[in-house]
């Protein structure tokens, strides 16, 4: 009998030397490599939390990384870390009566916010709901539909992106303070930062952040080299990305690309802190509603009936 | 003497007060007239199709006729805009082509049709001048472009045209494992929108 276990494969054994000698190599190739040409991968490594910065320091973060994205997409990046404008709180206005669903503003988000086209990321998904008693029941709603011509006699069509919330629970999920709200109340995330454990999308009420699964793949002539560093340049595998009210654009005082898309007019954009502009104006004369109320969210995304 | 001087010295006071009082209203009315609640905006020219502006260059030596028939010019014009109510010359203005007139006789320019149209809907008007109603571009706290109604809205037959959706989103059973060598998918949007192409690779390197 003892000589029959003896003969196992399983009892074979390892000598200290030879398992020393393993575990050397395999600890070698998971080091990082330093000393060597690629010093960037350990800036990256020791790079501190983006409020945590000082000017300087960020300008050598961004440095770095329009080096990097230069080598990895042969492109002249242009990334920004314009702060928030004084006085402004951003809000957003969307005419269920006007809208027909024609899809313009999910891909107008993706041609400007870099989203990755395999696999796919959508910051915004527009549902399609029966026109009838129960309307907004969200579980009755298609988000796959895709008739020859919008719209379609008895649906109404509701996109639904972030909703920028004032109380937003995905910022307060994330374990290592890689999402924040903005001072202009966007709530932004700092891919560098990002460990990709993807609580702030259990959190997120309203399923408006997306996971990169697999590295971001563009065609290069799709590339907008103009991005911010809190919203649209290049992504890593396994980060969390969201809608920014197109930071890039709106902090210099342009309108987010699915505002300017829109065919019907239904999407609006303001300064809530403004009373003379759009969005107060919808909200003091329309009916207006947001969507989950009921979370304590306060999200600063209004749904609204013009007529 | 001395109260007839006096007298005519009130009289010109008078005259020069009431002429200051006329002067303010009137310009309190200009200025009313400028703001009218049409903030400071641009819009690009009306879509006309080609070669019909100016009207005058026809219609200057024709008869006016307000009978309403089957019109043997402008045929592609398919009138369903409450067709049984009105007929042409209820909008164009039949001693002028080149401008619309208003229902109180007032011309306007058809730059500035947006006051024909409020005519009617005076609640979508109002939506519009505070930039609520239709597609607004530009800068949200300067300078915006707006639109006239008839960049959207045919005037002859104004309901909206039915527009081709992009493709929805896949569906988790439709994702595929793809190779870094596979071809990247194209933004459907190039289809409807092309992609300005712009020179971004770094040619100097």
């Amino acid at each position: 009998m003892p000589n029959k276990i003896k003969g196992n494969s399983i009892s074979k054994s390892i000598s200290r030397r030879g398992f020393l000698k393993g575990a050397a190599l395999g600890l070698a190739s998971t080091a990082i490599p330093f000393g060597t040409a690629d010093a960037s991968v350990w800036d990256a490594f020791l790079q501190k939390h983006f409020r945590e910065m000082n000017e300087d320091e960020i300008q050598t973060v961004i440095k770095r990384l329009e080096k990097e994205y230069d080598k990895k997409f042969d492109t002249k990046f242009n990334i920004k870390t314009t702060k928030a404008m004084p006085g402004t709180l951003f809000g957003y206005g969307l005419d269920l009566s006007r809208c027909i669903g024609c899809r313009r503003c999910v891909y107008a988000c993706v041609r400007e916010n870099n989203q990755s086209r395999d696999p796919q990321i959508h910051w915004i998904t527009v549902l399609r709901f029966k026109k009838g008693e129960k309307w907004i029941d969200l579980e009755e709603s298609e988000k796959y539909y895709y008739p020859g011509a919008v719209p379609e006699e008895g649906y109404f069509y509701m996109p639904v992106q972030c909703q920028q919330c004032e109380n937003p629970p995905c910022v307060r999920v994330c374990p290592t303070k890689a999402t924040w709200k903005e001072p202009d109340g966007i709530v932004v995330v700092d891919y560098n930062w990002c460990i990709g454990c993807r609580y702030c999308m259990a959190a997120c009420p309203y399923g408006a952040r997306h996971f990169n699964w697999a590295k971001p793949r563009i065609r290069k002539e799709e590339l907008n080299p103009e991005t911010h560093y809190l919203g649209n340049r290049p992504r890593y595998a396994g980060v969390v990305e969201k809608c920014t009210f197109c930071v890039q654009r709106t902090r210099a005082g342009r309108y987010p690309a699915c505002v300017e898309i829109c065919p019907v007019g239904a999407r609006k954009f303001g300064n809530l802190l403004d009373p003379k502009s759009e969005i107060r104006y919808c909200i003091e004369n329309k009916r207006v509603f947001r969507l989950k109320e009921d979370l304590n969210t306060y999200p600063k995304f209004y749904y609204f009936f013009a007529t | 003497m001395k109260v007839l001087i006096q007298q005519k010295k009130l009289y010109a006071i008078f005259i020069a007060v009431l002429m200051l009082l006329t002067s303010v209203l009137l310009s309190m009315n200009a200025v009313a007239e400028d703001q009218d609640g049409i903030p400071e905006f641009f819009v690009p020219p009306p879509p006309f199709s080609e070669g019909i502006f100016p009207c005058s260059q026809c219609h200057a030596d024709m008869e006016v006729n307000k009978k309403r028939r089957k019109l043997f010019y402008h045929t592609n014009i398919k009138f369903t805009h409450a067709a049984k109510q009105r007929w042409c010359l209820d909008c164009h203005n039949p001693d002028d082509r080149d401008v619309l007139r208003l229902a109180s006789g007032k011309l306007v320019s058809f730059e500035e049709s947006y006051y024909l149209c409020g005519q009617c809907h005076g609640t979508i008007f109002r939506d519009w001048k505070a930039g609520v109603h239709g597609k607004r571009t530009g800068m949200w706290n300067g300078k915006k472009e707006y639109r006239l109604c008839v960049q959207c809205h045919n005037p002859h037959q104004p309901r909206f045209k039915p527009l081709k959706p992009l493709p929805p989103p896949i569906k988790p059973a439709d994702i595929k494992y793809s190779k870094p060598t596979d071809e990247i998918p194209e933004n459907p949007l190039n289809t409807v929108f092309p992609l300005k192409t712009i020179s971004r690779s770094k040619n100097a390197k």
